[in-house]
């Protein structure tokens, strides 16, 4: 194989492919590049890291509930329901 | 419930936790058809804030929210001989609230802003121009640091900010990210649910991210120029 250097990923380039980086639907060409670029560059790393911690913040939001009385009203409905 | 990303995608039947309900799809549904009001008030609660989120996705308001969810689950009773185990029990519900939310917000024509095909997940003149003799498209203004311990992201005001920006979202990136990252429901579920190509679903998710991610900027940091 011939090591031809990787066309380098600009910033703007990898913050369109971050979602893609983490699910791991990058090509191989382009995960390399994305790597690449990464341990050259701070501000990349720092934008994947500020990425990755929205999404582990959208994991932890409360729980919420429906309301007590569409609940009871469901329940209702669900025996209403099952005995006709 | 985050890690539900790590789960087979495909094929797999929904489970409910608690230990005594811990049943497959056909239990399920088969408990439900037999009247078994525990399973049903369980399902109730277990997708409830999942079930109000996706309405939410579309209806205006939280009221209107709950009466989707309400008239989902009574759909749900109706049409459960229907129900043929094509997708999981939990698919068909949530494609049943996705269904009922997006035709109550076209009757009450909220269905407005399309997303815009190429909407860049930064702000472009955040980069250098494509003419940078050194560094074109690189950062001009860095994203700036966040000077914030990981545990301030889980303080009521960050949750606040969160829940604005998900508010501001276009209802379609609001759909995909409530039910992916929120709720943790694997891609391939989310497609179906949607009714999205697996593509599609992850550019909707990337660009809600994005915007995400910029709302939480502007809250934890103003960006410095470097």
């Amino acid at each position: 194989m011939i090591d031809r250097p990787l066309p380098e990923m600009p910033c703007r380039e990898l913050v369109e492919l971050i979602t893609d980086y983490l699910e791991d639907r990058l090509s191989t060409t382009d995960r390399a590049r994305f790597e690449a670029h990464l341990a050259e560059c701070e501000a990349c790393r720092r934008y994947l890291e500020q990425f990755r911690r929205t999404i582990r913040a959208l994991g932890r939001l409360p729980e919420e509930s429906l309301s007590v009385e569409a609940r009871t009203a469901l329940l209702g409905a669900f025996r209403g329901w099952s005995r006709g | 419930m985050p890690d539900a990303g790590s789960e087979p995608l495909l094929g797999r039947s929904t489970r409910v936790r608690s230990s005594d309900l811990d049943l497959h799809d056909d239990a399920l549904v088969s408990a439900l058809r037999a009247g078994d009001e525990q399973v049903f008030s369980d399902l109730v609660d277990r997708w409830g804030r999942m079930m109000l989120r996706l309405a939410l996705s579309r209806v205006g308001s939280r009221l209107a929210a709950e009466e989707v969810v309400q008239d989902a689950w009574l759909t749900v009773l109706r049409s459960l001989d229907r129900y043929e185990g094509r997708s999981t029990f939990r698919t068909w519900v949530l494609g049943i609230v996705v269904n009922l939310a997006r035709s109550r917000a076209r009757a009450a024509r909220r269905e407005v802003a399309l997303d815009s095909e190429q909407e860049p997940s930064v702000d472009p003149a955040r980069f250098l121009p494509a003419t940078h003799p050194r560094w074109p498209h690189h950062w001009a203004v860095e994203p700036a640091a966040w000077r914030t311990p990981e545990d301030e992201l889980l303080a009521a005001e960050t949750r606040q900010v969160l829940l604005e920006a998900i508010d501001a979202l276009p209802p379609a990136q609001r759909e995909v990210i409530v039910l992916r990252d929120i709720e943790g429901v694997p891609a391939a579920e989310v497609c179906n649910i949607l009714e999205l190509t697996d593509t599609h679903q992850r550019v909707l998710l990337h660009r809600a991210r994005s915007r995400v991610r910029s709302a939480l900027e502007r809250y934890f940091a103003a960006p410095e120029t470097t």
